[in-house]
């Protein structure tokens, strides 16, 4: 019994139906996992993109360095660092809050390359003009940037979403009860792993499986020519 | 212990780890090639096949399938070893992820050319080799040096089915140490070393493919 549901192990469909509820439980706490983590990517992203076109090349340089460090590593062995670290300097989360920074941290690499690929992509005449207009930093970015930038960067910020969402399962292993966690944890009080392991798969399938449809969906409803913030 | 001591482990595991991934990474090459043909093939069961191998194994998460083929298969009285175990689990994974890239880029060859090889009269293999897929193969290759880092990546996680690997070993030392901050950048910064040279590699072979003469010697001939 797990969460008050009791699992009858009779059948390989009855036992699957009977576990389906506390995956359920299970799925969310993914589902929260993700969220949290890519919300922390796309801003931590946002801002390590941001100060790699700092002028000063000291600063630039070192968040150049730090996101190709964060990408070429394991998310495994950084999650373990800030799971057994942190703690050391005071800094003591729930594991569910460490995961999800770990995915963000992780996540952020990429999506900060993304975000420089998007701004990257504006033709310099056009930062040109902009100067020439007199315009300010925030007009530029407001009115030029960003409309210009979005469809451009939402298809590989949503592919994103999906490996992350992949990735969650990794949290089970710092006691997170993700979907896989409680799986495992079936398993090992019924000694039966073949069901709960294949029904997990079973509901990533679908679920990246609609993400990606989603993804393709808004990447052509997006005018190609940009969107207006005003 | 200091972190000298530390290195004479690491390093062993980090043995375990470059096995491993140079493993994955070339029996997920060869099942990318083959998966990725086998998709742009016009032969429907063979399309179909690779079709439900590459949904199946871009859909799920890497860990549930390390589970599933450790803890799951062996019930239905199919076991390896764990080194087995995560060689062929990630070679599957990477040989998915692979399998589009190869299809990609082979879709990404000019229709007129193979309509020319079609009109020289070129069977349908030799129009595959010695004329799509030398210059897809150039193409594909920064993707594939991408897969390959994600492939190291991915073996920390053989650590789980206990493969003494480079994760693995800095679990046990944190374990006796409790020293995990030194420990933790140690390992990944053997990571990020590993990274780079996997990367250098990459990058060679990619050089080389495209010094090469982008066709080879016998269709000069």
């Amino acid at each position: 019994m797990m969460y008050g549901y009791t699992w009858d192990t009779s059948t390989p469909l009855t036992f699957a139906l009977s576990i389906l509820p506390i995956l359920g439980i299970g799925l969310l706490v993914t589902l929260k996992a993700a969220a949290v983590g890519y919300a922390i990517a796309l801003v931590l992203g946002l801002v390590l993109a941001l100060l790699c076109r700092s002028k000063s090349r000291l600063i630039s340089w070192t968040v150049t360095g730090f996101t190709e460090f964060v990408r070429d590593t394991p998310l495994l062995v950084q999650l373990f660092f800030l799971y057994y670290v942190l703690p050391e300097f005071g800094i003591v989360l729930p594991a569910f809050m460490t995961g999800a920074l770990a995915l963000g941290l992780q996540y952020s690499a990429y999506t900060s390359e993304v975000y420089r690929g998007g701004i990257g992509a504006i033709p310099r005449g056009q930062w040109e003009a902009a100067t020439a207009l007199n315009l300010t930093r925030l007009q530029v970015y407001r009115d030029i940037v960003v409309p210009q930038m979005i469809p451009r960067i939402v298809p590989a910020l949503g592919n994103y979403l999906i490996s992350m969402l992949k990735e969650t399962p990794v949290l089970s292993v710092v006691t997170v009860l993700d979907m896989l966690g409680l799986a495992n944890m079936i398993g090992e009080r019924t000694f039966e792993y073949l069901v709960p392991l294949s029904m997990v798969g079973l509901i990533f399938l679908p679920m990246t499986f609609i993400c990606s449809a989603l993804v393709y969906m808004i990447e052509r409803a997006l005018p190609k020519s940009g969107i207006p913030l005003r | 212990m200091t972190w000298m001591q530390y290195l004479a482990p690491l390093l062993k595991g980090a043995q375990v780890t470059v096995m491993i991934s140079l493993a994955s990474i070339f029996f997920g090459a060869i099942l990318a090639f083959a998966a990725g043909i086998a998709r742009t093939s016009s032969n429907r069961v063979l399309s179909g096949i690779a079709f439900v191998y590459v949904v199946l194994f871009r859909g799920t998460p890497l860990l549930v399938q390390l589970f599933w083929f450790y803890y799951a298969l062996p019930l239905i009285g199919i076991s390896f070893d764990p080194v087995t175990t995560g060689i062929t689990v990630l070679s599957l994974l990477t040989g998915a992820f692979g399998a589009e890239v190869v299809r990609g880029a082979l879709l990404a060859v000019p229709p007129a050319q193979l309509e020319a090889a079609r009109a020289l009269n070129f069977s349908k293999s030799y129009t595959l080799w010695h004329v799509s897929m030398p210059q897809a193969i150039i193409e594909m290759m920064p993707a594939f040096g991408n897969l390959a880092i994600q492939n190291l990546k991915d073996t920390a996680l053989v650590s789980l089915i206990s493969i003494a690997d480079l994760t693995f070993q800095a679990q046990s030392l944190r374990n006796i140490t409790l020293d995990s901050a030194t420990v933790y950048t140690l390992t990944l910064v053997g990571y990020f070393m590993i990274a780079l040279c996997l990367m250098f590699v990459m990058r060679f072979i990619e050089m080389k493919l495209r010094r090469g003469p982008a066709f080879p010697r016998s269709a000069h001939s």
